[in-house]
């Protein structure tokens, strides 16, 4: 059996394959033109995205960056439908971004806005060093005092209630139990907050003045402004939201009823009659000559429309997590808080992760709705701009820049919930 | 209080720190700012500029009330305000004042406990119709689609006119003016109806203006003027009398080019001399410095001048002085005599 005609000794090499598998050809035959009915779907989307792209690109390509009134625009694009009137946006796109903060004070809001990525680095990113969470609980009184300036003993003194708070549960709650001790941290602050602090503030400060330019509230503007009630009401209503959650869940009468009072109340009403309440009702309460900040007011109000919200999607998160963990947090000997901490909430957290991004996303787009109360946020910069002679009739340029600049804003939100996710699977 | 109000709980300790309220020429003059209320943007009247300088006909007025109360047509803080906000900012003492194209109405000045110290304008609600459409009178708009903004008065007084003519219509409500541009020059109404100030000033935006005509029917009163809080009627002396000095100081050809000249001395004519405070003792009854009326005319110029630099001829706005002329000239404007 030695006359076998052929056997192979050695491997055939490779050969490359078929030229029509791979690079762009194989990747469009594949992807584009894989079958008769695939084809056709690709060259009547090719033929749309032209028609769409012929319509669009000579208008945002007309040279009118340079103009500085509407006429002169249509003076540049000749007679008919010529192009964008770039021109407000290059004249106006500070004013759309800092509103009427001082121009020699941007350094402040910018600064106060990359440091707020430095802050919340080491809490979005588990590579960023870890010392720099020391600096994450500071940095809302340090952005704060940046932003609005003034003495530096104004944000301290807020800093030191928490403090204070902290102390007076350690103090209280080793002399007369957890309860006890958690009312006493609730109370000690706010009293410190409503009574001492402004005076001990104003006589440090007439020692000691450290401090920079005050800016006021009403000089906030534009995207700024936006940032600013975004920024505040995500950050405070993703733990008054859980706060809220587990207060629903509790079972102590008193603490449940208040939560879902306050959750179905808040829920049960348009953010923009809470807007209002906070502009115009509370103004009527108040004593006359009082000096409610109107921006302060509005961040408190969304603020608790969004917490509301969050509350609902953490019970979410809550509900969905199987009743063997809350046994076997129980089983381990855990306490209350330690059983949250260490075994629901990273759970119910990460189930809920899309929910409140979603929520978070939400919340900072409704911060447009404070044009109706009069605040001068981008929306409401874009109808002051149109007030003016030279550029009264521009419509879609301004539209156009305020909607790109929301959509980067959400659209890395999306992003990084869609990595918090991938990073936090743990299904595989 | 001139603590710097930072995080809502210090913030509540101001409320509660807060007094009762003075006078309020006693606060502006305490706080070295008037709070004036103005509108968001409305092209002529209130707008601020790419360096948040606020400008306009309104703003004017403003300024005018600055100067004359402490000096400086620069010491105001504008407060925009919009059509659902300006009466509550107005009576919680959030503003001083009101100047935003607000028109003087019944209700707003009883009902509502406002003053109305004078009108700076006289405006009227008018009809704006492509002309194609061939239509030379609102009479013949039977059926037409009208673009009107919804929450103003000038939906009610559209409502009263086809109703007593006895002609049907078709309204598209809308939120704004800019709302307003876009869907009437997408034709999704026939009519556009606001203010003729205001249609004047749309039109003066259109690629095609001449395409357009004014209606010459006016079919309601709009005098627009700034108000003050019932229940401080020296506040609303001061106010109302500094609008009657820029109306004089036109009258009497007062500017804001010769007021130097004229303020030096005292010249031939006695009432500029006590207009300008040269004689006599006017700003001291008012509780302002002699020379209040000097600054509130300084500040932008008289009537005529804010008129013309602001929503005048010469203007994109380009309207005429039509009812809004001197009383001699054959207009409205006319200010009680400065004695």
């Amino acid at each position: 059996m030695s006359d076998l005609g052929f056997v192979r000794t050695e491997m055939l090499p490779e050969q490359a394959p078929p030229a029509t598998t791979v690079g762009a050809i194989g990747w469009a035959r594949q992807n584009l033109f894989n079958g008769i009915s695939n084809s056709v779907l690709t060259v009547l989307s090719l033929v749309f995205i032209y028609y769409i792209l012929a319509a669009m690109l000579p208008w945002l390509l007309s040279p009118t960056w340079g103009a500085e009134s509407l006429n002169e625009c249509r003076e540049i694009n000749g007679s008919g439908h010529g192009g964008a009137c770039w021109g407000v946006i290059s004249e106006r796109w500070l004013q759309l971004m800092f509103g009427f903060y001082p121009p020699e004070y941007y350094w402040r809001p910018i600064a106060a806005f990359l440091l707020l990525g430095v802050a919340l680095a080491p809490v979005l990113f588990d590579t960023a060093p870890r010392k720099l969470l020391i600096f994450t609980p500071l940095y809302p009184f340090f952005g704060a005092w940046l932003l609005w300036g003034g003495t530096i003993w104004n944000p301290l003194a807020a800093l030191a209630g928490f403090v204070l708070g902290y102390y007076a549960y350690k103090v209280v709650a080793a002399a007369a139990g957890s309860l006890a001790g958690v009312i006493a941290a609730a109370l000690v602050p706010v009293l410190w907050w409503l009574f001492l602090a402004g005076p001990v503030a104003g006589a440090l400060s007439s020692i000691l003045p450290i401090g920079i330019q005050a800016v006021e509230s009403r000089a906030f503007g534009g995207f700024m402004l936006s940032i600013t009630i975004g920024v505040t009401a995500i950050l405070c209503s993703l733990p008054l939201g859980i706060v809220l959650a587990l207060g629903r869940q509790s079972d102590l009468l008193i603490v449940k009823a208040l939560c879902v009072g306050f959750i179905e109340f808040i829920r049960g009403v348009p953010l923009i009659t809470l807007l209002f309440v906070a502009s115009t009702l509370l103004n009527i309460f108040m004593p006359p000559g009082t000096n409610f900040d109107i921006i302060l007011r509005v961040m408190i109000m969304v603020t608790l429309f969004a917490a509301a919200y969050m509350a609902e999607v953490v019970r979410g998160g809550l509900a969905a997590l199987p009743t063997g963990q809350y046994e076997a947090a129980d089983a381990l000997g855990l306490d209350y808080w330690k059983a949250q901490r260490l075994v629901i909430m990273p759970q119910a957290l990460k189930i809920s992760i899309p929910g409140i991004v979603s929520t978070f996303i939400g919340v900072f787009k409704d911060t447009t709705l404070v044009s109706i109360i009069g605040l001068l946020d981008p929306l409401g910069l874009s109808n002051a701009i149109r007030a003016d002679a030279a550029w009264n009739g521009i419509v879609w340029e301004i539209y156009g820049f305020i909607a790109l600049m929301f959509f980067v804003f959400c659209f890395s939100m999306s992003r990084y919930s869609m990595y918090l996710e991938r990073k936090l699977k743990t299904s595989h | 209080m001139k603590k710097s109000v930072f995080l809502g709980a210090l913030t509540v300790a101001g409320v509660i720190a807060g007094g009762a309220a003075a006078a309020t020429l006693d606060e502006v003059k305490a706080r070295g700012k008037l709070n004036c209320g103005v509108t968001t943007g409305l092209v002529g009247f209130a707008a601020p500029d790419a360096n948040g300088n606020w400008d306009g006909f309104d703003v004017g007025v403003c300024r005018a009330v600055a100067a004359a109360v402490l000096g400086d047509p620069a010491a105001v803080e504008f407060v925009p305000t919009t059509g659902k906000t300006r009466f509550t900012a107005l009576a919680s003492g959030e503003i001083d004042m009101l100047a935003r194209n607000t028109t003087w109405t019944f209700s707003r000045d009883v009902d509502l406990k406002f003053t109305f110290v004078g009108v700076n304008y006289y405006d009227g609600q008018g009809f704006m119709v492509p002309k194609e459409l061939g239509v030379s009178s609102a009479t013949e708009l039977d059926g037409a689609t009208v673009c009107i903004q919804t929450g103003t008065t000038t939906e009610l007084n559209l409502a009263d006119y086809f109703r007593s003519n006895n002609i049907s219509y078709e309204p598209v409500p809308i939120e704004t003016n800019a709302e307003a541009q876009q869907q009437y020059l997408a034709g999704a109404c026939d009519v556009y109806t606001t203010d003729a100030s205001g249609l004047a000033a749309t039109r003066a935006t259109f690629e095609n203006p001449g395409d357009h005509v004014l209606l010459p029917e006016i079919v309601s009163k709009e005098p627009l003027g700034p108000l003050v809080r019932h229940g401080d009627n020296e506040w609303g002396d001061i106010v109302r009398w500094t609008l009657n000095a820029l109306v004089t100081a036109e009258e009497l050809g007062v500017t804001s080019a010769n007021i130097g000249d004229m303020s030096s001395a005292p010249g031939n004519n006695p009432e500029i001399n006590r207009l300008l405070g040269t004689e006599g003792s006017l700003g001291e009854m008012l509780g302002v410095s002699a020379d209040w009326a000097k600054n509130a005319i300084a500040a932008g110029g008289n009537y005529g001048e804010l008129f013309e630099k602001n929503i005048g001829e010469n203007t994109p706005i380009g309207l005429a002085r039509g009812l809004n002329a001197q009383w001699t000239n054959g207009g409205l404007i006319y200010s009680p005599p400065f004695r």
